[in-house]
């Protein structure tokens, strides 16, 4: 049951540095949208105000709405905790706990969480997650590792799975590949586009062909200049933005010509 | 054997020459040797035969590195030789201090003398079993107080306080709380339990709570330090799974963190347990089991070693050997500690594979 992204009017600070500027967008349920730009231009920013976790950095707010499915995110009555759990996260670096097993890292969520498992459906959500992250057929034999035994492109399909275990309806993708080698790269691309039968998803990458590959939609951000706050350029289906963009600054940022 | 000489002037000479790898031993030997040879002959003891043998170590293997190897090379052991005279000055006391007990105080040590006390004892060996309850109990009860306080304090400052002022005043308050003297904790304990209880109040929770005194700001700032090395990606890849953030912190940081705050820990109670004036104070001194930290006073180790030697009585051999012994009790109970603590640090350390 995926959900789709409503944003209007959203401006976000860190303290009185105004990051990002005014977006306006609307991200389509059970599809891949790509979010683009220069560094800088507040992607990761805008990325951590769908699941609030932009506010956990102190002094950071947001002004503006955000609604998933129509409910919205920054409502007083809102509980962060719950929008997080409804609303996963990978982020750049691969980040297991390092306490923890493969098998104790998938179930985090759950087990953070207090939810009681008997043995046999932890296997279960266990076993679904790992497949569900192209992860299974390597790390089955070893499950009582410690999840920082993995390669990098191994920890981040386990983080992956950990994000996917606890069955939330978004999953946000900040530059999940730029830390991985290509092989492990097109693992997780294919893995997106399972993931999008089921999910709503949204991913930052630096890696035009990455975006053309794997998104439906594709947002392209910039800053005006240097100091200025970063703001949404153009939204639009990818296709028609790796062809026909409606701005000059998109064609430019693509073709290579900047940024 | 230079390179010089063989190699043509043109290209870089990368082959020079080399002092064998057993060179700074065979420099070792010689420098004692001579040192010693030296210093016989013009009768000087023991320290200055050593500071003689250091000195011809540094310069004997510098020079010898000069003339055969490069400029560089000898910098190089020359800096290395510093750093081995250095270290083994560093560890001369260290010797020095576990020889001296180990070869007094292993004498003492037998079977009744670690399972008797010395009440009605008078003129004769006794044991020290009292001693060792005293100790044991008042460190685990100043443990029972630092621990909770000093881990609480050192969340607080770390994953709430932040830059705030209440922040800032605590651990400026806890640097200060650093440097009190033991027995200004001593008399403050015994001042405390004198307003609550009574006037001349001792026991051994009183050691205890003078004791946490010293040991909270080592507990807090370790474990601050212990905290904030925890990366603050794997707060967020927690808080992004929906975990509250007290959950977080339970869960995800202190474990993480659990190997060096146990370092830690381990490294205040050494600094307390062999602390003597503000026992002294506020636990006074017994010659009988007291196993009730709540009621009368409580012995234990170092007061023990302090009252036998400066109130050794008619035949004082026998309290100072006995005196040694505990010494030899108290460092071996501070190693195993240390043992136990780096195995359980080891147990609860990340693990990285394999
Ligand atoms: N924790 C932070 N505190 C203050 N400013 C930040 C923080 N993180 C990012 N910024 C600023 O916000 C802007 C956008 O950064 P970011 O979202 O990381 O860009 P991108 O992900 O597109 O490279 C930059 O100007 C950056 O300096
Ligand atoms: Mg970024």
């Amino acid at each position: 049951m995926a959900k789709s992204i409503d944003v209007s009017d959203l401006n976000i600070y860190y303290g009185d540095f105004l990051a990002v500027e005014n977006v306006n967008m609307t991200v389509t349920a059970r599809s891949v949208t790509a979010l683009i730009g220069p560094s800088g231009c507040g992607k990761s920013t805008f990325l951590r105000t769908l699941n609030r976790m932009h506010e956990v950095i102190p002094g950071a707010r947001v002004q503006g709405k955000v609604l998933v499915d129509g409910q919205s995110l920054y409502d007083p009555q809102v509980d962060p905790v719950e929008v997080r759990r409804m609303v996963g996260m990978v982020f750049q670096r691969p980040n297991p706990f390092p306490t923890m097993s493969i098998y104790e890292n998938v179930l985090a969520g759950l087990r953070l969480n207090n939810k009681r498992l008997s043995k046999s459906d932890a296997d279960t959500v266990v076993e679904r997650s790992l497949q569900g992250a192209n992860l299974w057929n390597e790390v089955k034999e070893r499950l009582n590792k410690p999840g920082m035994s993995l390669s990098g492109g191994q920890q981040q399909r386990l983080c992956i799975a950990r994000a996917i275990a606890v069955e939330p309806q978004v999953l946000l993708m900040d530059e999940p590949c730029s830390a991985l080698d290509p092989i492990s790269t097109s693992a997780v691309e294919d893995l997106i586009h399972e993931l999008k039968e089921q999910y709503t998803i949204v991913i930052v990458t630096h890696n035009m062909q990455q975006a053309a590959r794997v998104s439906e939609d594709t947002a392209f951000f910039n800053l005006s200049a240097a100091g200025k706050p970063g703001r949404l350029v153009e939204m639009n289906p990818t296709k028609k933005i790796f062809s026909v963009p409606d701005e000059e600054a998109t064609e430019a940022y693509i073709s290579g010509r900047f940024g | 054997m230079t390179d010089l000489d063989t190699a043509p002037h043109t290209a870089v000479a990368l082959r020079g020459g080399h002092l064998p790898r057993y060179a700074p031993a065979i420099a070792g030997i010689v420098a004692i040797a001579a040192g010693a040879l030296i210093g016989i002959t013009v009768h000087w003891n023991l320290a200055g035969i050593a500071i003689l043998a250091a000195l011809l170590y540094i310069v004997g293997l510098t020079i010898w590195s000069r003339l055969v190897e490069n400029a560089r090379r000898a910098t190089d052991r020359l800096v290395t030789a510093l750093v081995w005279v250095a270290l083994s000055l560093a560890f001369i006391p260290l010797f020095s201090l576990l020889y001296e007990t180990v070869s007094k105080g292993a004498g003492a040590i037998n079977g009744k003398f670690l399972t008797w006390t010395m009440r009605n004892v008078i003129d004769a060996p006794g044991g020290i079993y009292h001693a060792i309850v005293g100790t044991l109990l008042i460190t685990l009860a100043a443990t029972v107080i630092a621990v909770p306080v000093g881990l609480l304090s050192a969340i607080y400052l770390v994953e709430y306080g932040g830059p705030s002022r209440l922040a800032r005043w605590i651990r400026f308050l806890v640097d200060v709380m650093t440097g009190i003297p033991s027995i200004v904790a001593g008399l403050f304990a015994y001042a405390l339990f004198s307003l609550i209880i009574g006037p001349g109040t001792q026991f051994g929770i009183g050691g205890g709570v003078a004791l946490s005194l010293l040991m909270i700001p080592i507990v807090v700032r370790s474990t601050e330090e212990m905290l904030k090395l925890v990366p603050h990606d794997l707060r967020e890849a927690s808080y992004a799974l929906g975990v509250p953030k007290w959950k977080t912190i339970v869960k995800v940081v202190l474990p993480t963190a659990m190997a060096g705050i146990i370092t830690g820990v381990t490294l205040a109670i050494a600094r307390v347990i062999g602390e003597t004036a503000p026992l002294l104070i506020i636990c006074g001194s017994t010659d009988s089991l007291n196993t009730n930290l709540f009621h009368g006073q409580m012995a234990s180790l170092p007061v023990f070693i302090y009252t036998s030697y400066t109130q050794a009585g008619a035949n004082p051999e026998i309290l100072q050997n006995m005196a040694w012994g505990a010494a030899l009790v108290l460092i071996v109970i501070v190693m195993v500690l240390n043992i136990l603590a780096r195995v359980a640090g080891r147990f609860f350390a990340p693990k990285t594979g394999h």
